[in-house]
């Protein structure tokens, strides 16, 4: 496994490295590589981190509308180095994934999950600046470049570092609240660090690392590559997805006046 | 948020009054403002909105649309109390409630957080009274309405909760922002091609495209408006239309209609300080446009994090107390 997804590594560098060639990465007028854009990715690493096959979703009235999506995994070595009493926890979230995944909950996602959740996100890059600004839940967070320090306070965003190492962009993410990392229960702790690499390859492409460190959790770091995908659509843009009213029901619904219907509002 | 000293304060109020009495044209003559290296005029940065002044002027001021120092002085001056009203209980015996809504133990009173001083008696200055102008008739109808309807059914649901006890969208998030009390702070970041406008109460961020015309938004709404906006000399413009409708402005119960729309003006005017500006219009609500102005003080970040649904055990809990009563009273035969 661990062969298969460096080769696939090493065969997306190669294809990355061929596309370069054809089209520059873009740069800020200080030199550095230009983020500004709306990504997304486009793969299934949200179902689960892990390889996966196909699956029966967590609401069966749902039909293949519900079904988990298959997917060759995004873990350097394939598996996720749980430790066993961890890995138990793993379990009982994938158990109970209907409605305590926080992604059902319209909880903002975390890092990395933010990253790789099925909706695009937007950097808004400055001379000086970082934004990240997530179509999920309004979820959003500021890339601290300079004033850097320990995080002031947990949050579920956490507290974001950067620096530049030559042409990648590292972030440094600490602070954060204990979150899962997809919808199979995939979890880490508030003592979680997350070091993300973003790597521009040319305008259209960002090759993003995540290195998870939990030792509580995790018998060692490890690691998620996957690309990032420019939204080049002329009308790209991050739509409203404020979830919360797409939530309401299933996490207050039991507390709905006896006989009144459900309540039809937002968008 | 950092504070900054008093002595920097009285200065950055002084340069603010000069620049809301010169209007943001004059202002922009008197101060060079600083460019990105793509050339727009520099506004990004952590700003303050925290302000006394009223977002409507007191009827009694008339067109009166700033004090003077010494009635300034004199408007802060302590004035007699009325006894304190218990939120909660009856008998002036205190409950939760109480402490819930004591904001002063939670540093909440606006009284509390860094304040942009400001002579203007209020925010709105069109019209000339300083009043939202009254909703047509029509329009004033279809509000007694909605909030009659509102009321019957208060708490059937998380749904008929209000937007902002259920964390969807608070009212002073605009379009047009206001100032809110308590976490009013603004960050706003800027690229080539885009300004964001972070709130920090409720950490929504409004991506605004800089672009010469109006993009094509599809037909949609959204919770807070399509924006767009261009520059004109040092002032940014944005225009906002499309306002989800169950977004209601100040004043309204029912929401902005389809030929709505919200003017924004944004101009910095000195090193540590910009000129927010407003106007509203919609037809299907209001005779008349109105609008208005306050000052943002730029102060050192971070802002942190205001995650307000993931916290939110109001609304449960606010449920959870109604089905009890119903229960109560079922058992009582009332």
């Amino acid at each position: 496994m661990f062969k298969r997804n460096l080769f696939c590594t090493l065969a997306l560098l190669a294809a990355m490295d061929a596309a370069l060639a054809q089209s520059a990465a873009p740069r800020m007028k200080s030199g550095k590589p230009d983020l500004n854009g709306i990504w997304q990715v486009v793969n299934e690493a949200n179902w689960n981190l892990e390889a996966h096959n196909a699956s029966q979703g967590a609401v069966e009235t749902l039909g293949a509308i519900g079904a988990v999506a298959p997917g060759p995994g995004v873990v350097d070595g394939g598996k996720i180095p749980y430790l066993p009493a961890a890995l138990a926890q793993r379990q009982q979230n994938f158990a109970e994934r209907r409605t305590e995944d926080p992604e059902a909950k319209c909880f903002m996602p975390g890092v990395p999950r933010a990253t790789y959740l099925p909706y695009p996100f937007q950097i808004v890059q400055s001379d000086s600046d970082l934004m990240f600004v997530y179509q999920f839940a309004g979820a959003v967070r500021s890339i601290a470049m300079k004033n850097q320090g320990e995080a002031p306070v947990d949050s579920w965003m956490g507290w974001s570092n950067g620096h530049w190492d030559g042409n990648t962009l590292v972030v440094e993410v600490t602070g954060l609240n204990a979150n899962w990392l997809d919808r199979s229960g995939n979890y880490a702790t508030e003592a979680r660090k997350v070091t993300e690499r973003y790597t521009l390859a040319d305008k259209d492409h960002i090759l993003y690392e995540a290195t998870i460190e939990d030792p509580g959790v995790f018998s060692r770091p490890w690691t998620i590559r996957m690309p990032l995908y420019r939204r080049v659509e002329a009308n790209a843009r991050l739509m409203d997805f404020r979830c919360v009213p797409f939530a309401e029901e299933m996490m207050y619904g039991e507390l709905r006046k006896p006989g009144t219907a459900g309540a039809k509002q937002g968008e | 948020m950092s504070m900054q000293s008093a002595s920097t304060r009285v200065a950055l109020a002084t340069a603010l009054l000069l620049a809301i009495g010169a209007g943001s044209s004059g202002a922009a003559d008197k101060y060079k403002v600083p460019r990105t290296s793509w050339g727009d005029p520099v506004i990004q940065g952590f700003y303050n909105n925290n302000t006394d002044v009223p977002f409507e002027r007191a009827r009694e001021l008339g067109d009166k649309a700033f004090y003077t120092e010494q009635e300034y002085a004199a408007s802060k001056q302590p004035r007699p109390q009325p006894p304190p009203q218990r939120a909660g209980g009856s008998g002036g015996v205190p409950n939760a409630a109480d402490v819930h809504y004591d904001t002063g133990e939670f540093g909440l009173d606006p009284d509390q957080s860094e304040m942009v001083k400001s002579l203007a008696t209020s925010i709105i200055t069109q019209p000339a009274n300083g009043r939202l102008p009254p909703l047509t008739r029509e329009a004033q109808q279809r509000s007694d309405a909605a909030r009659a309807a509102g009321q019957a059914r208060q708490y059937d649901s998380a749904q008929d909760r209000p937007l902002a006890e259920r964390c969807v969208l608070w009212p002073h998030e605009g379009p047009p922002l206001r100032p809110v009390g308590y976490n009013s702070h603004v960050q706003i970041t800027q690229s080539p091609g885009y300004v964001v406008f972070e709130t920090e109460m409720i950490h929504d961020a409004r991506i605004i495209p800089i672009t010469d015309q109006r993009p094509d938004f599809g037909g949609l709404t959204r919770w807070q408006g399509n924006s767009w906006g261009h520059w004109q000399g040092d002032t940014l413009v944005i225009e906002t239309t499309g306002i989800n409708e169950a977004s209601t402005p100040r004043g309204s119960n029912v929401g902005m209609g389809p030929d709505a729309k919200v003017v924004e003006k944004i101009t910095r005017t000195g090193p540590k300080t910009i000129l927010y500006e407003f106007s509203v219009t919609d037809p299907g609500l209001w005779d008349v446009s109105w609008g208005g102005q306050f000052p943002m003080e730029l102060t050192e970040g971070p802002m942190f994090e205001y995650a307000c649904h993931e916290g939110n055990y109001g609304i449960a809990n606010t449920l959870r107390g109604a089905r009890e009563e119903e229960k109560t009273k079922a058992r009582q035969g009332q």
